[in-house]
């Protein structure tokens, strides 16, 4: 369900990152659309995961510039327009205590009291059965499913998502994929995706991106990406050859 | 008569005092524990979680402090509170009051450096979990100290264990007069000083006993759970 172009949630331009001498990322431009599924493809180190902290404005870009909903971003970020994004990270960290609670910590220190939609989130994400359970007794997909259910429950209206089904059993991915796709067809908040598996990219985005040394090889709409790659290291990344 | 006898007999004599003495023990100890906690968890907090000039130094000081002896504190506060030192105004020398600086500034390195080691021990990116969950600062610091709460109740427990049964501050700067600035480690050293043994170790057997009460309270507090149960 991609959202009207003319209108981006993030608009990125001469965004870079840079690490003592290290450029790891320098992206030219950006657009991330109102309510669609933005997967970003590439290797190790290709600076995917910079790109969602400066996308959650955890940390400030080295320079550019990055606009969220017309409103340029300016460190230190204002807590409300920080608050209209959350990342489940790639190994997420729950705190200490059950699941329930796990789940209700952003709305409880939004004090927020929202036990109804706790447990709707829990339903939605098949934990009810383990919403008193420590999350110290949960196994990998389960975890990462209590991840993703405590960055739901706020109906953000953007969704970071970096590697969800690393390290995950086939039953558990599909569960996580369904949950997108869910959320896609809500269409009320945008995500933008982080993954290493090209297949999960053409089975859940609306549009794909490659990113390769911190730069955007190509990024075009899903369908677009997989048959008619303008740059040929796309087509070998789709085709899982060896292009780094 | 046996020596259990003799104790219980000197004990019997003196009950009245040893009360006041294990009173005048919990205010002076427990006040100083809740000065030290109040100062050195936010300050290992801030230690833990920041970075800025002049950080290195004062962890450097702080590690120092945390193997101060108790004699030298004492020293350094008696000095100060006499009255020709700098605070000898304040009329603190002698006085349960003067015991409480010197013991806080023993406890105070002890919960402060503790508490910056266990938060520093915390996953780095829980800070950055928090802050996409959209924690504020406060609240940022605040689910830290919950997750490293074990720590900080260790760093609290060790800095209570470090007053608890000091003498040498507490006698420099207290002077142990009956009544008034007597407390239990101080007894211990005037009974055994008097050859009254048995006395000395009751003392010491009550002092053993609150410290471990104390502990036990703590411990109990280091596994509870942070959030009321829904």
């Amino acid at each position: 369900m991609a959202g009207a172009i003319d209108d981006p949630i993030y608009h990125a331009r001469g965004l870079r990152k840079v690490y003592g001498k290290r450029c790891v990322l320098d992206v030219e431009a950006l657009e991330v659309r109102r309510g669609e599924v933005l997967a970003i493809i590439g290797p190790n180190g290709a600076g995917k995961s910079t790109l969602l902290r400066l996308l959650n404005f955890l940390e400030p870009a080295s320079s550019g510039d990055l606009t969220f909903l017309g409103q340029k971003a300016k460190y230190p970020v204002p807590l409300a327009m920080r608050r209209q994004v959350t990342m489940v990270f790639q190994r997420p960290i729950l705190l200490h205590g059950s699941v329930w609670q796990n789940v209700a910590y952003p709305l409880r220190i939004r004090k927020i009291k929202a036990g109804g939609s706790i447990d709707d989130m829990l339903g939605k994400l098949e934990l009810s059965a383990l919403s008193e359970t420590s999350v110290h007794e949960l196994s990998g997909g389960e975890f990462q499913r209590v991840a993703l259910a405590r960055a739901l429950v706020l109906r953000p209206r953007v969704l970071l998502l970096d590697e969800p089904a690393a390290n995950l059993d086939p039953q558990n991915v599909e569960k996580i994929e369904a949950i997108i796709r869910t959320i896609r067809r809500e269409g009320h908040t945008t995500v933008v995706l982080v993954t290493h598996r090209v297949e999960q990219a053409r089975r859940l985005a609306d549009r794909t991106a490659l990113l390769i040394d911190g730069s955007f090889i190509e990024i075009a709409e899903t369908t677009r990406f997989f048959t008619q790659s303008e740059d040929p290291r796309a087509a070998a990344f789709v085709q899982g050859q060896m292009i780094y | 008569m046996s020596p259990i006898e003799g104790t219980l007999l000197q004990l019997n004599s003196v009950a009245g005092a040893f009360w006041e003495i294990v009173a005048l023990t919990f205010r002076v100890t427990g006040t100083a524990t809740l000065i030290s906690a109040a100062l050195g968890i936010p300050a290992g907090a801030l230690l833990g979680l920041s970075k800025f000039a002049g950080r290195r130094f004062i962890v450097t000081s702080i590690y120092t402090g945390m193997g101060l002896p108790p004699v030298v504190v004492g020293l350094a506060v008696y000095l100060t509170l006499s009255r020709s030192g700098p605070l000898g105004v304040m009329e603190w020398l002698f006085t349960p009051w003067a015991m409480v600086v010197a013991q806080v500034i023993i406890s105070f390195p002890l919960v402060a450096g503790l508490t910056m080691t266990a938060i520093e021990a915390l996953d780095p990116d829980l800070r950055l979990q928090l802050r996409s969950l959209g924690a504020g600062r406060r609240q940022e610091v605040a689910a830290m100290l919950g997750e490293a709460r074990e720590g900080v109740v260790a760093a609290v427990v060790a800095g209570f264990g470090g007053i608890i049964s000091e003498v040498g501050a507490a006698m420099l700067v207290g002077g142990n007069i009956e009544s008034q600035t007597r407390v239990l480690s101080t007894a211990i050293v005037l009974e055994t000083r008097r050859g009254f043994f048995g006395l000395a170790l009751g003392l010491g057997g009550a002092l053993l006993g609150m410290a471990f009460m104390v502990n036990f309270i703590f411990l109990r507090l280091q596994g509870r759970g942070r959030w009321p149960v829904r």
